[in-house]
């Protein structure tokens, strides 16, 4: 293993310090309004910011392991998001053997295709081969009960939950002139502006939100928030620009363009959500739900990202 | 050497059956307690007591013995292995039942020392699209020959998918295990009243009894 590139660490570095400084005012908080826990919003903050460390020090690791310990972590967070997304499907007993080829085949198959970085295929693999593949084994079962529900409804976790997310360590692949061995740095930048513009729109939103942007998938989005938390996470990525290969202009093009696709992910996920009856995807993590939760907006973003740079970038 | 290998095999299952299910023991109407108890579970797959055993509180795992019958888990090595050793199940004979190998005695032998058990009153793996089977007397014999001992009901969700009878290949699929508040045979309670009211205190606990 190489040593971490010294922007890494400085990245890692202000993270453990921001996180310091919110642990800090979360346990003033806790201390002057919820001494008891009778707080709610107080003891929610606190819960985030207890999941983010955990968050913060898996990426942390992950990314100093260079591409196997991104590919790892990003391949277990597919495992759990479909894990998850397959729960609140309508699959039967029929499907077993599709679903037992994409957790076991499809998901281990795509991200060793990344990790190997053979392009070609990792591109088109859910795409085409599992979407004429997977209906080919359900079919063989039998059951044609709901078949065409089951059947999409498997071919959309795939590509949300493995194709998507495995754009994430793809993006390290990406052979980027005069940015050689940073690669993990687009990863960093990709994850602080999603997740930026997450807490800025929740934190507009309490301040000034009052325009609900989907009352019905939605209640606490606003407009207020929207525009705010964008903005503000827009600026954040151009000031981010240093640790990118892009000009700060560039840089907040692409964290526009990464903050709309994780707002607009957000929503698709809370219209499945609703559809299924359910508030949060899973339970895994304490005050953020299930992965799907914390991934959704990663997932629609980084797919868009990825080719943007290789359109725009790449040397390939 | 062989007790390391035991406790080894425990966590092993243990680990697995978090990594497949990322199961949660959900405590609704009871707290998770040393007391006393004898739980009964809904039964869809063999994986049943692993869920309930990987959700009980470590110290409560070595005070709770499954009652599993012995045809299935006495056939190999491996599942005497971990049906014996590893669960430490009380084995019952379901097909030669007799006054000299009286299920309820044996299970009313563990009672005494002090155990609480985990039973499935269906008798059987239900593969039906019904959620629940009709009970067997079992529950009610053992209810009345122990009546101090509060019944606590455990409703196990979504393991007949991960694992349907028959298949081999495990599905990962979010599980709960819910238990309910504790039922005690009444005096004079009938059997069939006593049957139908602790079917009814079950299957109030799955997640589909309040889905619209």
């Amino acid at each position: 293993m190489t040593m971490p590139h010294r922007d890494l660490l400085v990245v890692l570095a202000s993270l453990l310090a921001v996180l310091i400084v919110a642990s800090a005012i979360g346990y003033a908080l806790h201390r002057r309004l919820s001494p008891d826990g009778q707080n709610a919003v107080v003891e929610n903050l606190n819960d985030r910011i207890r999941a983010w460390w955990i968050m913060v020090v898996l990426m942390g690791l992950a990314l100093i392991g260079g591409k196997t310990g991104v590919t790892l972590l990003f391949a277990f967070c597919s495992f759990a998001a479909l894990r998850e997304f397959i729960t609140l499907t309508n699959t039967r007993r029929a499907d077993h053997w599709a679903l037992a080829a994409a957790f076991f085949i499809v998901l281990p198959v795509q991200y060793y295709l990344v990790w190997i970085d053979w392009y070609g295929l990792y591109a088109i693999f859910i795409p085409v081969y599992a979407f004429l593949l997977m209906p080919i084994i359900a079919a063989l079962r039998g059951d044609t009960d709901h078949y065409l529900v089951r059947i999409a409804e498997v071919q959309w976790a795939q590509m949300i939950c493995v194709f998507c997310t495995s754009h994430v360590p793809a993006l390290l692949t990406l052979q980027i002139p005069g940015y050689e061995g940073r690669n993990v740095l687009l990863i960093a930048f990709l994850v602080i502006v999603v997740q930026m513009s997450d807490v800025l729109q929740y934190i507009w939103g309490k301040l000034l939100g009052r325009t609900k942007i989907a009352p019905r998938l939605s209640p606490s989005k606003t407009v207020e928030g929207f525009v705010g938390g964008a903005l503000s996470a827009t600026l954040i990525g151009a000031a981010l620009a240093w640790m990118t290969p892009f000009r700060p202009l560039e840089a907040a093009f692409l964290s526009l363009v990464i903050v709309l696709m994780g707002f607009f992910g957000g929503l698709v996920m809370s219209a499945i959500k609703r559809d299924r009856g359910v508030k949060d995807w899973g339970h895994l993590i304490a005050g953020h739900g299930g992965f799907i939760d914390r991934l959704d907006s990663v997932v629609f973003s980084a797919p868009i990202f990825f080719h943007l740079v290789r359109y725009g970038w790449s040397a390939t | 050497m062989r007790a390391a290998g035991i406790s080894l095999a425990g966590v092993l299952i243990v680990v697995v059956a978090r990594f497949i299910t990322a199961v949660r023991g959900l405590w609704d109407g009871v707290a998770p307690t040393d007391e006393q108890r004898i739980y009964f579970a809904n039964h869809a797959s063999h994986g049943d007591f692993v869920l309930i055993w990987t959700v009980l509180p470590r110290r409560m795992r070595f005070a709770t013995r499954p009652v599993a019958g012995s045809d299935y888990w006495l056939k190999s090595r491996l599942r005497w292995f971990i049906g014996c050793d590893v669960f430490n199940a009380v084995l019952i004979d379901r097909e030669r039942v007799s006054r000299a190998n009286d299920p309820i005695r044996i299970m009313t032998d563990v009672l005494d020392q002090g155990l609480s058990l985990i039973v499935f009153p269906e008798g059987t793996r239900n593969a039906t699209e019904a959620r629940l089977l009709p009970f067997k007397s079992g529950l009610y014999h053992l209810a009345k020959a122990r009546t101090d001992v509060p019944l606590v009901p455990v409703w196990i969700d979504n393991l007949n998918r991960v694992m349907p009878k028959g298949e081999f290949v495990p599905i990962p699929l979010i599980c709960t295990v819910t238990f309910g508040a504790p039922l005690r045979l009444a005096a004079a309670e009938r059997k069939q009243d006593f049957l139908a009211r602790a079917e009814q205190a079950l299957l109030a606990l799955s997640p589909k009894a309040t889905a619209p």
